[in-house]
């Protein structure tokens, strides 16, 4: 079990998300960053899929009543077990009584925590993710407050792990997306195609899991920013009637009535989620068989990404 | 008309017409229907809207072009002879005006009495085009011109959970308190969106929902049962 002593700011419990439930206007839910949130996994030895916690800004600070085996991924938070400091990306192994804790995060935005096992919520609609908004999933549809206690599922405790030095990210403060384009990118003057891949856009404060709105040159549509509303991809970049781009991500609504003129690419999706406010996002338009070489290969790396520690 | 469109490196868009009408969102739900029971390799979930089908797929499982020609060619056979008979789902609706916060303005707006207004509104069978925006959102086609309004100049910021409203051809129902454009005639007591529930949500896409007129009384007494786990809606 473990215990909440300080939840952060905004933590929630998430697996690899809710499928199938968009046709009924249940967003998937998941990882922000799935590439941190994947390893977190792999170096406590867990599935995929096992749930762990996505912390926003700062993690939580917690202790476990077993020994167990932890680690944290993704942003950098500044760890620290009974007040020594602690690596991100490495298996951790704790005893009953430690308390881990985390700074804010200097670079990133989400953090990752998994623990052995997994956490043992009850599943909703197949997923243990949080979704905030429709208050499902997770603990009790909400994100973690101090003094919940985490059930956790029995395993085995994993041999040590880390991820190599160079199969870490970097959180610049200007990041590079791919794009592809479409839907409805016929809906924009050549012009207003050329400024969204062509300038820098600022992440706005007035983002979250469900989207992320950037502020930066103004996006000309041919005619009218309002479509018949359809279904909202993942990554997909809308662009309502002030020519400002809004970017839908995990918890996004399952459609919309403005005009798409590209998605991000799922692999960069994570990358996207890790930018902070007042940083800058590019996007550069690929190819879809482009963009599915690229996905193969980053879901190679990921494999390759993790060695086991001497 | 057949239009395919990336939407990302995981998902593509299938358009089957440029308009909100019956006909074509049929052929968007038999389309999607027909995914299902062809179970289409490498597709993961499917997402239908007015004229448009948004599949969501595996790259690994299935590449783009090949995906494209299988969708293609199931479009073909996507008609209303492909599909299944819909559900009709009775809800109770009360229109008076403590709990339809519009439904005099738009009676007076219509320059129609209260009664004629929901004898209008609830002398229809509504199809539900598809179901999105919040968790378990109707987008409900099958309105009298009569008593088509535009949407509000000001929307609310809050709508009451269970509230149904018109604007425009449509009439949806609120699940969850959300900011909302549409004029409010009546709220139904039935929940739509269930997180604890088994089965969290109540309509699908293709379903026929009727509204049954109830006084405030037979309301309460109902949102009682619902409360208490003891109301199943009827459907049949």
């Amino acid at each position: 079990m473990i215990s909440i002593l300080d939840p952060g700011p905004l933590t929630t419990v998430q697996d690899l998300g809710r499928p199938g439930q968009l046709r009924y206007g249940i967003p998937p839910s998941g990882p922000m960053d799935r590439a941190a949130f994947l390893l977190a996994n792999r170096l406590v030895g867990n599935d995929d899929n096992a749930a762990a916690l996505e912390c926003t800004i700062q993690g939580p600070r917690f202790s476990s009543d077993r020994p167990c085996a932890v680690a944290v991924t993704g942003a950098e938070v500044g760890l620290t077990v009974n007040g020594t400091a602690a690596p991100l990306w490495q298996t951790l192994f704790l005893q009953p009584g430690d308390v881990v804790r985390m700074a804010p995060a200097k670079a990133g935005v989400r953090a990752y925590v998994a623990v052995a096992g997994g956490i043992d919520v009850p599943l909703v609609l197949g997923s243990r993710s949080t979704y905030l908004r429709g208050r499902m999933g997770g603990v009790q549809g909400r994100q973690l407050v101090k003094g919940d206690t985490l059930a956790l599922v029995d395993g085995p405790l994993p041999r040590g792990a880390r991820v190599a030095t160079g199969a870490r990210p970097v959180y610049g403060d200007e990041v590079t997306v791919h794009v592809v384009l479409g839907p409805q990118h016929a809906r924009f003057t050549q012009a207003g195609l050329e400024t969204l891949l062509g300038n820098a856009y600022e992440v706005t404060p007035n983002s979250d899991r469900m989207g992320m709105r950037l502020r930066g040159p103004r996006i000309e549509h041919t005619a009218g920013h309002d479509i018949i509303s359809d279904g909202m991809p993942l990554g997909g970049i809308q662009i309502p009637g002030d020519g400002q781009p809004i970017v839908l991500l995990l918890d996004r609504q399952s459609a919309g009535g403005y005009t798409k003129a590209a998605a991000v690419c799922s692999f960069d999706v994570g990358r996207l989620a890790q930018v902070k406010p007042g940083h800058r996002v590019r996007f550069t338009a690929i190819p879809v068989d482009d963009a599915h070489r690229r996905r193969t290969a980053w879901l190679a790396s990921l494999d390759a990404a993790i060695e086991p520690l001497t | 008309m057949i239009r395919l469109l990336p939407a990302g490196d995981t998902a593509v868009s299938v358009e089957l017409g440029d308009e909100i009408t019956e006909a074509v969102n049929t052929r968007v739900r038999a389309l999607e229907f027909l995914i299902q029971t062809e179970r289409v390799q490498g597709v993961l979930e499917t997402v239908p809207s007015f004229r448009a089908l948004l599949v969501y797929y595996d790259p690994s499982l299935v590449g783009y072009d090949a995906l494209c020609a299988r969708l293609e060619s199931l479009a073909e056979r996507a008609t209303t002879a492909a599909l299944p008979a819909s559900r009709v789902v009775e809800l109770p609706c009360c229109y008076e005006p403590e709990l339809g916060l519009d439904v005099d303005a738009a009676a007076e707006r219509l320059a129609m009495s209260r009664d004629e207004l929901v004898g209008l509104h609830a002398g229809v069978e509504y199809l539900v085009y598809f179901i999105g925006f919040t968790p378990g959102l109707p987008y409900m086609g099958g309105m009298p011109d009569r008593i088509k309004l535009p949407r509000l100049e000001t929307p609310r910021v809050k709508v009451p959970v269970g509230s149904v409203g018109i604007g425009g051809p449509q009439c949806c129902i609120y699940p969850i308190e959300s900011p909302g454009g549409y004029w409010l005639l009546g709220r139904t007591p039935v929940r739509l969106y269930d997180p604890a529930a088994s089965e969290p949500i109540l309509l699908r896409p293709g379903d026929r929902v009727a509204f049954r007129p109830v006084s405030r009384a037979e309301y309460d007494e109902v949102a009682g049962a619902v409360e208490a786990g003891r109301y199943a809606p009827v459907i049949r």
